[in-house]
């Protein structure tokens, strides 16, 4: 019997033990238990969210390829596809943030061009702790770097993302990376392994001892020894990655390929039996034949590192020579490790000898699933209950014992400066955003946009979520999430097509964490539904977690959306003094979960904003046209912080163009002051402010009653200063410069230039 | 019509961006050149494009220099040829000894991608001609070494022989401290060799060439040199 103790450091539960045995008819060896181990680990066996995502709509006339491979794939047009997908290094980053960010990106890039598309574009989520706490930056700047580090060296552009700031990340940032490739759809390549005796071989970097167990330690929680887990993070090497990438593209037009799969998590072990598995074959490799960094290697070892720009090949029978000829133009040498067998086994031999031999489907399709128990989480009761009334007093809440409400004017300035809604300038200069020369839409001017070379299209590309509204209600905060994304494509001038998303949660064998899960999830297939975005695939992190601390639950949706023709795009800013100001949608002065409520008072507290999807999809469909139509010169979603935060942002980068805009006020409390906050940085969805040339405003008027979007000229384009009136009185009045600057400083001023 | 040559160094990232300029921006016949290859295929032009060649784990461009397609572009450039290196190119060309100099790590210590200002100081390259002196382009950069650094008898020298071309700028062509993004010495943005033949920028003009991409500034480069090579200025050939 094997001892509990070694049972313990694999991860492994008795029950899932007593499965093994089963499977087996024998004890397993130590190589077998650590296959098992990672196999079944959360990271790669979903066991406990696959009966939760089982529930995502997957379908659509668009989807090329849905989830279960190593990225989804939607139709755009012209024998194109776009590849994509998103996935979380959290772990990772927290430990080692530079080497843990910068395998993320290497990561999901394999997973894009294992499809046989170049990848043309990255994005990032990213959460963090307070920027006022220590060590915050130092993390910020090392999951910057690492980014940067290995997407600069590669060459493909990050083209945009976002970052939030919250206490609940301290412990545990989430690093959740987005790639976009494209292919022809017709030459989309799957990990497969089939045609017994095919070869099976291994390209890339050698095989070392690091990352052995990282699956693992994805998938449990972190207390203060986790320092100590800092082998167990891979490094990473861009330049392997360019080598291989440039080389696994020319192997792909050759059509001497079965099947490709990188080796991410669980490495060769996952890499084989997944091939294998979805080959409806076996996979037969001799370990002795790997190509190793280091000497003395077990099996065990060589089948559970985790080492970084690796990828595993079936090649057809007679085509070797052709596809060793090419890795041998880029310097990479492809080593025949096996074949494909027709036993459906995944066996390991060293030397000739075998040292594993399990079963596919025990690693696979019939790994554990879990319905683990669910219960709504005690604190939601209370949390959910904002006393606007107290808020105007603000005397028994705000931090620091102020007493008054801050001035509209002042509250402004604040949540500009707040790092969470703030400009992320100092974050993306580190990455380069214009290589491959097809970024339209540069970083910070809401969806990225790059257009399609040899086309007249372009691709708008966002990743949005929001813990905070997740926290207070994980349904409707992924409703919302899911609904930002979308939104935020529509506003650049692009039709969403389709989803991926990256589930960042606790530790699941909690019922209030799995709660939030399934909440959620239920939340991202409504809003994906009713938005015609299918969800093509993702990523779930789980365990995210610090001495029994979680994060908040952070669903983080990805969202594709195509533009027939790239010269439609919009951006944020306005355009033209004189242009009218619009604003689609209606405000209802929801200020629960809101950035007001979090900056100026340091609650959390409330009800997420409601929404209507069925009118969020029309409000989407009237963006897309009006930018089709040429009819409008801006646009911007009101999101954190609000209309005003919104109308300042679309004034930025304008060279100091103002704005004047008066709203009508809202009734939320028997408070004047609150009213007007609410009326102001209220966060009601489904608002987006556009700008059009005065000509154009009554055809775009006419089009959005006709599309049954409220829509009404809110102000005009112009003068030096941000100017809001509510409800026919004055409310806002600062110069354009003033909030610019407050708000392009808020992150670089945590950064004091060390070097003069 | 001229022959763009853009080399391939493993590693190159901006190669297919500066095929990209040469052929279907500017409607100029292009050439992809294999750093292992030992012919540059009929170029009038070479390009070495930017990127991280052979990953730049030692100094930028140092591994770059040695590859057998650096003994043509050294001889291509010793007839007289023109050479343009971009970013890295730049770097390789530092390091190949083809321009004089060397770049340390930007002042910032970070890698910054930005649209820079950048004055044309002198018009008599190929690369250049097209420029009016003391134009101003806005043009990406994208480096984390670009930091120019040469002696003082080094920089006193490409001042005397008008070796700089490019310096950094503001909006209003005016040098100013705060417009230098990375602290090169003399604000240098790009500098040619003696014979006025091999210019190196750490710029980005490839990036510059089509308004949707936020500026068309960079695309003077590229005109300048197919005006040099059609006009008959320069007549070497590969």
């Amino acid at each position: 019997m094997m001892d509990p103790q070694v049972l313990e450091r694999h991860g492994l539960k008795p029950d899932e033990y007593e499965r093994i045995l089963r499977f087996l008819g024998r004890e397993p060896n130590l190589t077998e238990l650590g296959i098992f181990s990672v196999m079944w680990s959360e990271h790669c066996s979903y066991k406990s969210s696959r009966v939760h995502l089982k529930t995502l709509p997957t379908g659509g006339p668009q989807v090329l390829q849905g989830p279960g491979e190593n990225a989804g794939a939607i139709d755009i047009g012209e024998g194109l596809a776009a590849v994509f997908k998103i996935e979380s290094h959290n772990h990772p980053s927290f430990i080692e943030p530079y080497q843990g960010a910068a395998t993320g990106v290497g990561g999901i890039i394999r997973d894009i061009f294992t499809m046989g598309a170049r990848p043309i574009a990255l994005l990032n989520s990213l959460r963090f702790g307070s920027l006022d706490a220590p060590g915050t930056s130092r993390l910020l700047e090392g999951v910057v770097a690492g980014i940067a580090g290995y997407g600069n060296s590669i060459g493909i552009p990050t083209v945009g993302g976002e970052i939030a700031f919250e206490p609940s990340y301290a412990g545990n940032p989430l690093v959740n990376v987005f790639c976009l490739g494209i292919a022809k759809a017709s030459d989309i390549i799957k990990g497969v392994a089939s045609g017994v005796g095919n070869a099976v071989y291994y390209v890339g970097a050698k095989t070392g001892r690091d990352g052995i167990h990282g699956a693992t330690m994805a998938s449990a929680e972190f207390d203060d020894k986790s320092a100590e887990k800092r082998p167990a993070v891979q490094v990473g090497d861009p330049f392997m990655e360019k080598l291989l990438l440039e080389a696994c593209l020319e192997v792909m037009r050759t059509d001497a390929l079965v099947g490709i799969q990188d080796m991410g998590a669980a490495g060769l072990t996952c890499s084989t039996t997944e091939m294998g598995s979805r080959g409806g074959a076996g996979v037969e490799i001799d370990v002795s034949l790997v190509p190793q960094r280091e000497s003395g290697m077990t099996p065990y070892e060589i089948m559970l590192s985790e080492s970084q720009e690796r990828m595993l090949l079936v090649v057809k029978r007679g085509r070797e020579a052709e596809v060793e000829r090419i890795f041998g133009k880029w310097d990479l040498h492809a080593s025949r490790i096996g074949e494909v067998t027709d036993d459906g086994f995944l066996r390991v031999k060293d030397r000739g000898t075998v040292v594993a031999e399990i079963p596919n489907r025990a690693l696979t399709d019939e790994a554990p699933v879990y319905r683990r128990p669910m219960e709504p989480p005690d604190y939601l009761a209370e949390v959910q209950r904002l006393d606007l009334e107290s808020l105007d007093a603000g005397a028994s809440i705000a931090p620091g014992g102020a007493s008054i409400a801050p001035s509209s004017n002042d509250a402004l300035l604040s949540l500009l400066a707040s790092p969470t809604i703030g400009s992320k300038r100092w974050v993306y200069r580190q990455y380069d955003h214009m290589v491959r020369t097809n970024t339209l839409n540069m970083p910070g001017q809401g969806a990225g946009v790059v257009r399609i070379k040899g086309t007249d299209r372009a691709l708008a590309l966002s990743v949005d979520g929001n813990g905070r509204y997740c926290y207070l209600d994980p349904y409707r905060g992924a409703i919302l999430a899911v609904a930002e994304a979308a939104r935020n494509v529509a506003c650049a001038g692009a039709r969403p097509l389709g989803a991926t998303n990256c589930l960042n949660f606790g530790n699941p064998e909690r019922p209030a964490i799995m709660w939030q899960f399934a909440k959620a999830v239920e939340g991202i297939g409504a809003a994906c539904r009713a938005l015609d975005v299918p969800i093509t695939g993702g990523n779930v992190s789980l365990y995210n977690e610090t001495d029994g601390r979680a994060i908040y639950p952070t669903p983080v949706i990805g969202i594709v959306g195509l533009l027939e023709h790239a010269d439609r795009v919009v951006g944020r800013a306005f355009r033209k003094t004189g242009d009218a100001v619009i604003l689609l949608g209606e405000g209802r002065g929801e200020l629960g979960g809101s950035e007001y409520v979090k900056v100026v008072y340091d609650l959390v507290r409330g009800v997420p904003p409601a929404i209507d999807l069925a009118a969020e999809r029309v409000l989407q469909l009237l963006l897309v046209a009006l930018a089709d139509a040429r009819l409008i010169r801006s646009a911007h979603d009101c999101s954190d912080g609000g209309l005003a935060v919104t109308v300042a942002e679309c004034s930025f980068d304008t060279g100091g163009v103002g704005v004047e805009v008066s709203i009508g006020g809202v009734e939320v409390s028997r408070r004047a002051a609150v009213n007007r906050a609410a009326a102001l940085f209220g966060e009601s969805s489904s608002r987006v402010v556009i700008s059009a040339a005065p000509e154009n405003v009554s055809v775009v008027l006419a089009r959005a009653a006709s599309a049954g979007v409220p829509a009404a000229v809110v102000g005009r384009v112009g003068g030096t200063a941000i100017r809001i009136a509510v409800g026919g009185t004055d409310a806002i009045d600062v110069p354009v410069d003033e909030c610019e600057r407050a708000w392009s400083t808020a992150i670089e001023r945590y950064f004091a230039q060390k070097v003069a | 019509m001229a022959t763009f040559g853009v080399i391939v160094f493993p590693g190159s990232n901006c190669d297919h961006d500066a095929y990209h300029a040469a052929k279907d921006v500017l409607g100029q016949e292009a050439e992809y050149i294999w750093h292992k290859d030992t012919d540059l295929k009929g170029a009038d032009v070479v390009i070495l494009p930017g990127g991280f060649a052979h990953g730049d784990y030692l100094r930028c461009g140092a591994m770059a220099r040695f590859s057998p397609i650096m003994r043509e572009v050294a001889a291509f450039a010793a007839r007289g040829g023109p050479v343009l290196g971009i970013c890295n190119g730049f770097q390789v060309l530092l390091e190949a000894g083809l321009l004089p100099g060397a770049m340390l790590r930007n002042r910032s210590l970070k890698f910054q991608c930005e649209h820079v200002h950048i004055r044309v100081e002198q018009t008599d390259t190929p690369f250049t001609l097209a420029c009016a002196r003391g134009q101003v382009l806005r043009i990406p950069i994208a480096h984390g070494e670009g930091n120019y650094f040469a002696g003082p008898d080094v920089i006193a020298r490409l001042e005397a022989n008008r070796q700089v071309i490019f310096r950094y700028t503001n909006a209003a062509g005016e040098l100013d401290a705060a417009a230098n993004p990375n602290g090169s010495a003399s604000a240098i943005a790009g500098l040619c060799n003696d014979a006025r033949n091999v210019v190196g920028l750490m710029p980005h003009p490839e990036r510059a060439c089509e308004s949707a991409l936020g500026s068309a500034d960079g695309l003077v480069i590229f005109e300048s040199v197919v005006q040099s090579l059609t006009s008959g200025a320069l007549v070497a050939r590969a």
